[in-house]
């Protein structure tokens, strides 16, 4: 199978701040990744550099076989953090999806692009937010108008950040039913970062355990080990702990 | 009340006030959106640097400020990009060092400090035939930017998603700030150095406050200034006085008016 990511011995360096070392990683095509590590692991740092928003300090990205930057814009579809969006900023959520097809922000759509935004909005189940302000969408709502953006120009790879983020728990499970309904639909990629370990279990295909450096790649019985995630965050997991100590305390 | 523009200087200064009112509040929307207001208040500070170039090296000043002020803006946005200086800091210290450039030029030849005076306060009555032209070729050059619209307004939106998107966003960034530059140039014999961030800020403000999408602030800025402009004009005529500090005034009141009436946010 066709590598969709390739790292070859990857650093990223902000002065004396090392965000990745020397990470090698070949993620194949059709993989639900799911991306887990600490704070400051390097997680979107990796999608940066994937989409061709950082360059490495040393070694190689390689997207679909070619360099991140050179790799057309159509082919990523890239959800970011929505406590990112500037709520200041005058827009409607069809204006969002549809930049997704446009690569600019659009004037006016024309009757195709607005027919292809309300198709993406309808696969999320957000036709009715096509003329709501982004100002007014709950957290929910706009990962969900963000997502029908990703789609809109059906890629070949899906970038999220945090897309669960400001979901209640319903809306989280539609947004992975959606997820993997794409990805089957398409052979798309997904890689997703994300600190909900059981989400990680239950939805990905493999899963990437980072903490500046790779931890654990593979299936997620594997990557989700205790040795793994020990190395990983310390722990194996504060809920765990947390309800162990509790019981010691008790007894 | 028509009878006003039949005068000729009346005409050229309705001209000179069209296009600077259009481009301005145009660009306006920009600065508005990417929280630039200082850096406009601070390039029409640059200005009186230009000016006082121009009128030393005895010069039309407008044609000097014009390169001049352009040349801060993109050391401003330089700075701003190489360093982890703020962008208010690198605008306060370009903004000083001109205006204290202009300062010691213009005592070095303190016969123009009269002409100095028109571009502080603004003097549209009396733009001259130069002014006209260095209006109108701002105006052109703006009209030529139009296509970039999409992309500047996707970068101000998202940055990350316009990068993610290949848009040369660093090249649009320059390109916009050198244009708020000659916008600013062009505009400081309307409304003066002191009040010509208002030109730029308070349109585009009136316009977000009713706005449901981009491109109906940017046309509803554009009205408002263009309406601020000749209201300016007819009352500053009318009632002789300043003419720039009135358009200002009228622009103003066009800005609480729509606080008024706007919906609730």
């Amino acid at each position: 199978m066709e590598a969709a990511v390739e790292f070859e011995n990857v650093s990223v360096r902000y002065g004396s701040y090392t965000a990745l070392d020397g990470v090698s990683l070949r993620i194949p095509e059709g993989a639900f990744v799911a991306i887990i590590g600490p704070n400051g692991a390097g997680k979107s740092t990796l999608l940066k550099l994937i989409l061709g928003l950082l360059r490495p300090s040393e070694g190689e990205v390689r997207v679909f076989g070619r360099p991140a930057l050179k790799v057309p814009a159509e082919w990523l579809g890239y959800v970011a953090q929505f406590k990112t969006l500037d709520r200041s900023f005058p827009a409607l959520a069809l204006e969002l999806v549809a930049s997704g097809l446009r690569r600019r922000w659009p004037f006016r759509l024309s009757a195709r692009e607005r027919e292809a935004a309300l198709a993406a909005l309808r696969r999320v189940r957000g036709e009715e937010l096509a003329d709501r302000r982004l100002s007014r969408l709950s957290g929910g709502e706009l990962q969900r108008v963000y997502l029908a953006r990703a789609f809109v120009r059906r890629p070949r790879m899906l970038l999220l950040d945090e897309p669960a983020t400001g979901m209640d728990v319903l809306g989280e499970a539609d947004m992975y039913r959606m997820l993997e309904q794409y990805q089957r639909e398409h052979r798309a990629t997904v890689l997703m970062i994300t600190h909900d370990w059981e989400a990680a279990r239950y939805h990905a295909t493999h899963v990437l355990v980072l903490n500046r450096r790779v931890i654990g790649f593979g299936p997620p019985e594997r990557a989700l080990s205790d040795e793994c995630l020990r190395r990983a965050f310390g722990h194996v997991g504060h809920p765990h702990e947390l309800s162990f100590s509790v019981e010691r305390r008790d007894a | 009340m028509l009878e006003v523009f039949a005068l000729p200087f009346m005409q050229r200064a309705l001209l000179a006030g069209l296009l600077v009112g259009a481009t301005a509040s145009y660009f306006g929307v920009f600065v508005v959106q990417r929280r630039m207001s200082f850096l406009g208040s601070g390039l029409a500070h640059a200005a009186l640097g230009g000016v006082a170039l121009g009128l030393f090296l005895d010069a039309e000043p407008l044609f000097v400020a014009l390169p001049f002020t352009v040349l801060i803006a993109l050391l401003i946005a330089w700075v701003r990009e190489r360093t982890e200086l703020g962008g208010d800091t690198a605008v306060g210290i370009f903004f000083s060092l001109s205006v204290a450039l202009g300062v010691v030029l213009l005592a070095l030849k303190s016969e123009y400090a009269a002409d100095a005076m028109a571009f502080l306060f603004g003097s549209i009555l009396a733009v001259t035939p130069a002014d006209l032209w260095a209006m109108v070729l701002v105006a052109l050059a703006s009209l030529l930017t139009l296509p970039v619209w999409g992309r500047w307004a996707y970068a101000t939106f998202d940055r990350d998603l316009a990068r993610a998107d290949r848009l040369p966003v660093l090249f649009d960034d320059y390109l916009l700030t050198a244009m708020v530059a000659a916008v600013v140039v062009s505009a400081v014999k309307v409304v003066g150095i002191l009040l010509v961030a208002a030109f730029l800020v308070i349109p585009a403000a009136s316009a977000r406050l009713f706005a449901r999408t981009f491109a109906q602030m940017t046309l509803f800025s554009i009205l408002f200034g263009l309406f601020g402009v000749v209201a300016g004009l007819v009352l500053s005529y009318l009632y002789d006085v300043p003419s720039g500090a009135t358009i200002i005034l009228v622009e103003s009141g066009i800005f609480l008016l729509s606080l008024l009436a706007s919906p609730k946010t």
